[in-house]
């Protein structure tokens, strides 16, 4: 078992050596500040933190990574939470006329938190999560991802675990950065199938046509939903939540589902039974898709639209610590998503204990041959690579280095020079060849988990 | 423009063929003719009544069922605004119609480009004005407003629209294969086509919308918008030297007051409410969207964000005061999960919010219908929007059931619910729970429901701070529109014109 029992009471003395060693500030800075390209981009950008005792401070910022290293490491922030870039320096706020201090740019967010399901999981509710229901946070990442990369052409996301119960999404293409609010509303609508609250019994309902985004988020489910609905939520098994599910088909059709369940109880056979119900619905009133409604309400994301709305609206940081779990928000390898384990993603206590492990004689090795080069600096980098933390703060390195490639490459292309374009075409997930390479290549995503080719041509890097 | 004595128009002025050839347009170019006072007077008078048919069709039907067009062209002829598109241009009225639509529309932006408000009225009454218009023409006018005002939407080659045929049939209502084969596709970037993107009513990919022909109004709309935002905009910086002109100053302002009704954020009645009064009013006298919220809210001990502002800022309306506030938010919410400290931290500040005392220091108006009903749909948890419009009809009729109201007048709602007529549903409801046969006013928002409905119980007098039911020989609350005339009672006159102003629109 790979995490140390967490104990909220040590936070005190847990966050000071994580953020002295092991939060991974180079990446942050270089992430943050999307090469310099815009002035003062970096330094407009507000912070928030959430220091002991609750105190909640905004407007935070910083002149550059050094600064922000320095503060960070002295007011040691339960949680810090980013914020947008801002027309003017966010901690000088007050000292610009009301009205002028807008906040212009950020990353399009999306927020994915599992008690939103709460009426569809059987297994657990509110701030608990397990294994089984964990698949809906599978299949809503897969189901985004996609959209967000195909529909909207976007290429720059980075998946994060909440640190509890969900996810977050951050899209941080330069198309995206500069969407205006009534823009992320939009897509967040767009995305959203799930309607109605708590006095809604039915919310899906789907009518011709069908749209071509509606069918592919259907392909992502209909491929979990058999192992998911039907066998580890049983959502065919027990009568009650039997009857949930056949309060969402019409009338005729529950009857005779009803007799039926009386004699076939295995949950697939009637699983069968009602979706063959609905194809003869199907054909005599045209358009009838109550079995695809029922399985986007039991498993279509569910976001929370006002995350996403708002161009200034905070959210918690990649590698921020949870202060109820002690878990990292960890970014996830889309690449190995299905094996994606919340409970194994480490804890803060976990890092900092393997920190303070003997030394291996390798790494033994490695640290005088570093500290000859006279650079303090490298231990303290290289100290995460001794800790579960490494394998995370890897595929941060990599989200950065890839947006860093795309835009050697946009400038490269601006500046006249179309035949040699450095810069990633290549889906980050699947094993296309390394950026750098000299053939003709432009911008687009392949699909990250297909070997589709690329889309095209789009103009977005 | 310069006002001067009235001359005639002459309708042979062919420099303006220009600019009326086509019965829409952009308001590009500003009028440059001479009209009188009365003239002006009447052309905004007559658009502004246009627009507030617009706005009251827009929320009493669906935008752009046949119902909603057939009112609104009856309303744009009686008015005499240009409504055939086909008409001829010589020899007709339609010159002067269209001039009427192009003069009026600029006197508007005078009187509605001062405050982001009226800004925000105005943009949204034109947009619908124009999509109702647009979509009037026929496709060949269509293109050729397109063309007359140089707009740049490529069309795709049609090797990919056959190759993106079928998600192109999927993506828009009523195509099919022969009509997406027939007409020019456009392609978009998905930031200039965002009603569509967020209604799902077309195809996207790698960040390009493919919008037919047939819908390419959506575009036009947003590029209408934009350049109506940074008109007015502009027209504001000028305002000061018309407002210098004395004979327009009163008109225009008057102009600008006209749309606003009642948005009872001018708190008259502050602190004439107790908290102990509220569970009773809310059964009395809120509207179920708020009496369902203060049902959950005691509920629970908890509501979610939209909840505790759509409710939170009805209940400033009502009069509650900051204090007031705090402490009956603080009560409910420590019975609950939250306590002293944690509200302390995290919900009295929103709520101080809410009364202007944080942050920009906006005294945020209460909802009304209209933001209740269309914008910040309910989900999983929450407990605010409009009951006739967000909950399940079997799930209201419950609710009705269990706030006592008869089955015929359950059916009744019901009936206009399914029409999409929620606020009247709200109406009825009234009507029912008060015992009137006829509300007596046209309700768009949950304060004017309070205040109607207190206005009626209590026939006008004041709302007392005991508990008990008012005094001054009233009788019980419940009592028939008969007995219950809100005539104003004869006892001190200083309270009497605190009521007067309580219950009297400005």
């Amino acid at each position: 078992m790979p995490t140390t029992d967490y104990d909220p009471g040590s936070l005190p003395d847990l966050l000071p050596l994580y953020y002295k060693r092991l939060f991974p500030f180079s990446q942050y800075f270089r992430w943050l500040n999307y090469g310099g390209v815009t002035k003062n981009y970096f330094q407009n950008r507000e912070f928030s933190f959430t220091l002991k005792d609750d105190i909640y401070v905004r407007y935070q910022s910083f002149s550059n990574q050094s600064e922000m290293e320095k503060e960070i490491q002295k007011m040691n922030p339960y949680k810090i939470d980013i914020g947008a870039v801002y027309s003017h320096r966010p901690n000088q706020h007050n000292t610009i006329k009301s009205g002028v201090f807008q906040a212009l740019e950020k990353e399009l967010v999306f927020d994915i938190d599992m008690t939103d399901y709460d009426d569809v999981r059987r297994c657990c509710s509110a701030a608990d999560i397990c294994s089984k229901c964990w698949t809906l946070m599978t299949i809503a990442i897969r189901i985004l991802d996609r959209a967000l990369r195909e529909d909207f052409g976007f290429r720059h996301l980075m998946w994060v675990f909440s640190g509890r119960r969900g996810v977050h999404c951050w899209v941080c293409d330069e198309a995206a950065r500069k969407l205006s609010a009534a823009g992320r509303s939009a897509v967040a609508e767009y995305l959203s199938l799930i309607r109605g609250g708590e006095d809604t019994v039915k919310k899906v309902q789907l009518s011709d046509p069908v749209h071509p985004f509606i069918k592919e988020s259907l392909k992502v489910i209909e491929q979990r939903f058999e192992k998911y609905a039907l066998v580890e939520q049983d959502i065919l098994g027990s009568k009650e939540s039997t009857d949930k599910v056949l309060a969402l088909v019409p009338d005729e059709v529950r009857k005779e589902l009803v007799a039926f369940f009386l004699i076939e109880r295995n949950p697939v056979v009637r699983w069968k039974k009602l979706t063959a119900a609905v194809q003869v619905m199907a054909t005599a009133k045209r358009g009838f898709y109550g079995d695809k409604e029922i399985m986007l309400q039991y498993c279509y994301p569910r976001l929370d639209v006002n995350v996403s709305k708002g161009v200034n609206h905070l959210l918690k940081s990649p590698f921020s610590v949870h202060p109820k779990t002690g878990r990292i928000s960890v970014p996830i390898d889309l690449k190995a998503i299905d094996k994606f384990d919340p409970f194994d993603v480490p804890t803060i206590s976990l890092i900092c204990e393997e920190l303070d492990r003997p030394k291996t004689a390798e790494e033994k090795g490695e640290a005088t041959a570093i500290q000859t080069e006279n650079n303090g600096e490298q231990r303290k980098v290289r100290d995460y690579k001794r800790t579960s933390l490494a394998k995370y703060v890897k595929l941060f390195d990599q989200f950065v280095e890839e947006m860093e490639q795309c835009r050697k490459g946009e400038l490269l292309r601006k500046s006249g020079e179309s035949e040699l374009v450095l810069g990633s075409s290549a889906c980050p997930y699947t094993d296309k060849p390394p950026p750098g390479e000299s053939e003709l290549v432009l911008g687009s995503s392949a699909c990250p988990y297909t070997d589709k080719p690329p889309l095209g041509k789009t103009p977005l890097c | 423009m310069q006002f001067s004595r009235k001359i005639r128009l002459r309708p042979a002025e062919i420099e303006q063929e220009g600019l009326y050839g086509h019965c829409l347009q952009f308001y590009g170019q500003p009028p440059i003719q001479n009209i009188s006072l009365a003239q002006f007077e009447q052309l905004a008078v007559d658009r502004l009544k246009l627009l507030k048919t617009v706005e009251s069709l827009g929320v009493t039907f669906v935008k752009m069922s046949e119902q909603y067009q057939n009112k609104l062209r009856a309303e744009m002829a009686g008015l005499n605004f240009p409504v055939r598109a086909d008409a001829p241009l010589q020899g007709s009225t339609e010159y002067e119609k269209r001039q009427k639509d192009h003069i009026s529309h600029f006197i508007l932006r005078l009187a509605y480009c001062q405050t982001e408000e009226l800004r925000r009225w105005f943009i949204q009454q034109e947009m619908d004005l124009f999509r109702y218009r647009f979509t009037q023409l026929l496709s060949k006018q269509k293109s050729e407003f397109l063309h007359r005002n140089s707009l740049q939407y490529h069309t795709i080659e049609d090797a990919d629209k056959k190759a993106l045929m079928d998600k192109l049939v999927h993506s828009s209502y009523g195509s099919s294969g022969c009509s997406v084969e027939q007409q020019d596709f456009y392609k978009v970037p998905f930031q200039d086509a965002l009603d569509l993107v967020r209604s799902r009513k077309v195809f996207l990919k790698a960040g390009y919308a493919y919008i037919p022909h047939q819908d390419i109004v959506t575009i036009v709309l947003n590029d209408f918008r934009t350049r109506l935002s940074k008109a007015l905009a502009l027209t504001a910086r000028s305002l000061p030297a018309v407002q210098s002109d004395e004979r327009l100053q009163p008109l225009l302002t008057h102009l600008s007051h006209a749309y606003v009704g009642q948005d009872y954020s001018i708190q008259k009645s502050v602190g004439k409410v107790s908290l102990e009064q509220i569970d009773s009013l809310s059964v009395r006298s809120f509207p179920p969207c708020m009496r369902h919220l203060h049902e959950a809210l005691r509920e629970n001990h908890h509501l979610r964000h939209g909840g505790r502002m759509q409710y939170g800022l009805f209940l400033k309306g009502v009069g509650l005061t900051l204090d007031q506030a705090l402490q009956f938010w603080r009560s409910e919410f420590i019975r609950g999960k939250v306590d002293h400290d944690k509200f302390d931290k995290a919900y009295s500040y929103s709520i101080r919010h809410m009364f202007g005392k944080e942050g920009k220091r906006t005294d945020y108006t209460p909802y009304s219908c209209v933001k209740v009903i269309l914008s910040n749909a309910p989900s999983q948890g929450d407990h605010h929007g409009c009951p006739f419009r967000h909950s399940d009809p079997e799930l209201l009729k419950q609710r009705l059931q269990a706030y006592k109201v008869s089955p015929s007048g359950i059916t009744q709602v019901l009936e206009l619910v399914m029409g999409m007529h929620f606020q009247l549903a709200c109406q009825k409801y009234f009507e029912l729970t008060h015992n009137v046969e006829d509300a007596g006013f046209s309700l768009n928002h949950p304060n004017q429901y309070f205040v109607e409905s207190q206005r009626l119980l209590t026939g006008g007098r004041e709302l007392k701070r005991e508990a008990e039911a008012p005094q001054r020989g009233q009788g019980p609350p419940a009592v028939k529109a008969a007995s219950a005339l809100p005539e104003h009672p004869s006892t001190s006159t200083e309270v009497a014109e605190d009521l007067d102003s309580f219950f009297q629109e400005d």
